[in-house]
């Protein structure tokens, strides 16, 4: 058990790996088994890490979740601020500009639209709730953009990670709605052709619910939901703790 | 080689963390402003140019690319070490809020096809 131990805690971030590898590969096992592929791996994946986190925080009473089990320390540095930017900024990587342009105007209002209304409705349902400091009414609205999109903000502005977790626990259950939800609601939406999958793609945003959704429904308009949603988390991280930020500042 | 794709990578991190915080210390906040976003808009520009060619082609991309795939394990990893326990109790609050964004962005869809569609076709008519 010592020897163990020293091994776990000399490693931690190479255990990390280890066991989030695992955790994905169960995930994306539920996925295919349980949902058929309805519910992308991915959401399986982060869900059990808010309940290991739940569970985590619980035997140990600590507040990072997991990462306060001495064996699992690791994730604490693996799902940090500075690894997770770092691996956010890289998913610009690739994209084009060129895309932009075919998405056309109803793309690209889409994604501003798609940005902005998801943040008013979760800082709305936020307020409803009682909450009226502005970080905290930020970030929640954020997680409602999506999942990622609330803890960038989040930290950006100091967040607690309670309301973190609230933000990320928000943009999941859109994320899994959004993949559940769409082929019941496709042809009431009109949701049919190219043009209505960019718009849906960059109104959602939710990339790994956008592609899912619309597998669901019509693999061809995959690409084309796809394309304008990358550019939507981007679009979040740079409203989100900027212009979203003081208008909810000057309205509290 | 691989280690320039991650140069790039972290030299537009670095310089939008940066930008953030100077503009969090000119807006008077105590917040890094848009880092992460500025970032990725740097690196989309330099993937997008023909300067950078050499940074993003062949290895050193997959540089790059090796982060990319590893935003969701990490994104796992960064839900895991939160603090659910305290967040329990807001848990509806959670599901609210997702719910209430996903049917108000459906409900979009078709207004905002609309709108664009309409304005395509002007376009071509002039």
């Amino acid at each position: 058990m010592e020897i163990l131990e020293t091994v776990f805690v000399r490693n931690s971030l190479v255990v990390a790996f280890a066991v989030i590898g695992i955790t994905i590969w169960l995930s994306y096992f539920l996925a295919d088994r349980l949902t058929n592929g309805r519910i992308h791996g991915s959401a399986i994946a982060i869900a059990l890490g808010l309940i290991a986190a739940y569970f985590g925080g619980r035997a140990t009473g600590g507040s990072t979740g997991v990462a306060d089990i001495t064996l699992l320390g690791g994730i604490g540095l693996m799902g940090g601020g500075m690894m997770r930017d770092f691996a956010i900024v890289a998913t610009a990587f690739g994209v084009k500009l060129s895309e932009l342009k075919k998405a056309g105007l109803a793309g690209v209002v889409s994604i501003f639209a798609g940005v902005v209304v998801s943040f008013i409705v979760g800082a709305v349902v936020a307020v409803l709730y009682g909450y009226t400091d502005p970080v905290t009414v930020t970030t929640i609205g954020a997680g409602a953009v999506t999942y990622i999109v609330g803890p960038v903000t989040g930290s950006a502005l100091g967040a607690e990670s309670d309301i973190i977790a609230l933000s990320v626990a928000a943009g999941l259950i859109k994320s899994i709605l959004v993949m559940i939800g769409t082929p019941l609601v496709a042809k009431s939406i009109g949701l049919d052709n190219p043009q209505s999958a960019m718009v849906f793609g960059g109104l959602m945003g939710t990339t790994s619910g956008v592609a899912a959704g619309l597998a669901a429904t019509d693999p061809k308009l995959v690409p084309y939901g796809a394309m304008t949603a990358t550019f939507y988390t981007g679009v979040g991280c740079l409203l989100g703790p900027s212009i979203l930020f003081f208008i909810v500042n000057a309205v509290l | 080689m691989i280690v320039y794709g991650v140069a790039l990578l972290s030299a537009c991190l670095i310089l939008g963390m940066l930008l953030g915080e100077a503009l969090g210390v000119a807006l008077n906040v105590e917040a890094n402003v848009g880092g992460v976003g500025i970032a990725m808009l740097f690196l989309v520009l330099a993937s997008n140019s023909d300067k950078f060619k050499s940074l993003v082609d062949g290895a050193s991309g997959a540089g790059i690319q090796f982060w990319s795939a590893m935003y969701i394990p990490i994104v796992v990893a960064m839900a895991a070490r939160q603090n659910v326990v305290a967040a329990f109790e807001g848990g509806m609050l959670a599901v609210v809020a997702g719910v209430a964004a996903v049917i108000v962005s459906f409900a979009l869809v078709p207004v905002i096809s609309k709108i664009g569609g309409s304005k395509v076709s002007i376009e071509e008519k002039q």
